[in-house]
């Protein structure tokens, strides 16, 4: 038996969905247990993710869809956000994913505002991968089991699990 | 999933109350609404955010774009009665810093 549960979403790659997919993984994340502020900081990142797809869809074609890989484990969640046109083999696409390393196509991400930073910011891991023409952003957030009351604490504390 | 804007005058201050979402499929709606505000030396603009249940980095593009407008013409303008969620957002992207900004629990519906 695995230890998650997967759940897959496919939305075409359109703004309009981007609102969907929040209130979506919302309802995922609640049922891992994760508190109101993580669900909220895990809704920005994956919107982040999502209208990165969106707006690079944008550009260059019209009917693209997008698909969100939900991993739901005890005391984490895993999503994959993934520009490709069919679904993906989770565990195939998570094991090709090295340690983010600051390239060329990061960089372009990081020139379209403040997403990556913001994605990197609220969840506890964020690997980018790029292949085949297509981006998979995949991010992981860990159920805090005690209530962190100082916000600056909180940031401090992602950021050394980061280094 | 929607965005509001209603504007209410009061001598040279122009008070925006925003309501709703603000992400990449709003945010056009709330872009095109600040930039019909005319926006002068002699203008103060408020913009209330304590209805914006939403926000991520494509609304804070929406603000950074009328806060650089209204810098350009000199026009005050302020950010109030933000929720802590969107105070955290801001300090974390390093606008609070930029940006004149302030938290909620102030009614500004009674000046």
């Amino acid at each position: 038996m695995r230890a998650f549960d997967y759940i897959e979403i496919r939305v075409p790659a359109k703004p309009q969905y981007v609102g969907v997919i929040r209130l979506t993984v919302s309802g995922l994340a609640s049922r891992v247990g994760f508190s109101y502020d993580q669900i909220e900081d895990l809704k920005i990142a994956v919107s982040e993710a999502v209208t990165n797809v969106v707006q690079h869809a944008y550009d260059s074609y019209d009917d693209g869809e997008i698909v969100i890989g939900n991993a739901l484990y005890d005391h984490k969640i895993e999503v994959m956000v993934s520009d490709y046109g069919n679904s993906f083999n989770f565990e195939e696409i998570k094991s090709q994913i090295g340690p983010y390393q600051e390239d060329e196509n990061v960089e372009l991400l990081r020139e379209g505002g403040l997403g990556l930073y913001l994605m990197e910011t609220l969840m506890d891991e964020v690997r980018v991968n790029n292949n085949e023409g297509g981006v998979t952003v995949f991010m992981t957030k860990y159920v805090t089991r005690e209530q962190v009351k100082d916000d600056d604490e909180t940031i401090t504390t992602l950021s050394n699990i980061q280094r | 999933m929607d965005v509001n804007i209603q504007f209410r005058k009061e001598g040279n201050l122009l008070i925006g109350f925003i309501e709703g979402e603000i992400d990449t499929f709003t945010a056009p709606t709330l872009r095109e609404e600040l930039e019909k505000i005319h926006l002068s030396t002699e203008i103060s603009v408020e913009l209330d955010l304590s209805k914006v249940s939403y926000i991520d980095s494509t609304g804070l593009g929406v603000f950074v774009a009328f806060y650089k407008r209204a810098t350009k013409e000199n026009a005050n303008l302020k950010l109030v009665n933000l929720s802590s969620r969107l105070t955290r957002l801001f300090e974390i992207t390093g606008l609070s810093e930029l940006m004149d900004i302030e938290e909620g629990g102030i009614s500004h519906a009674s000046i």
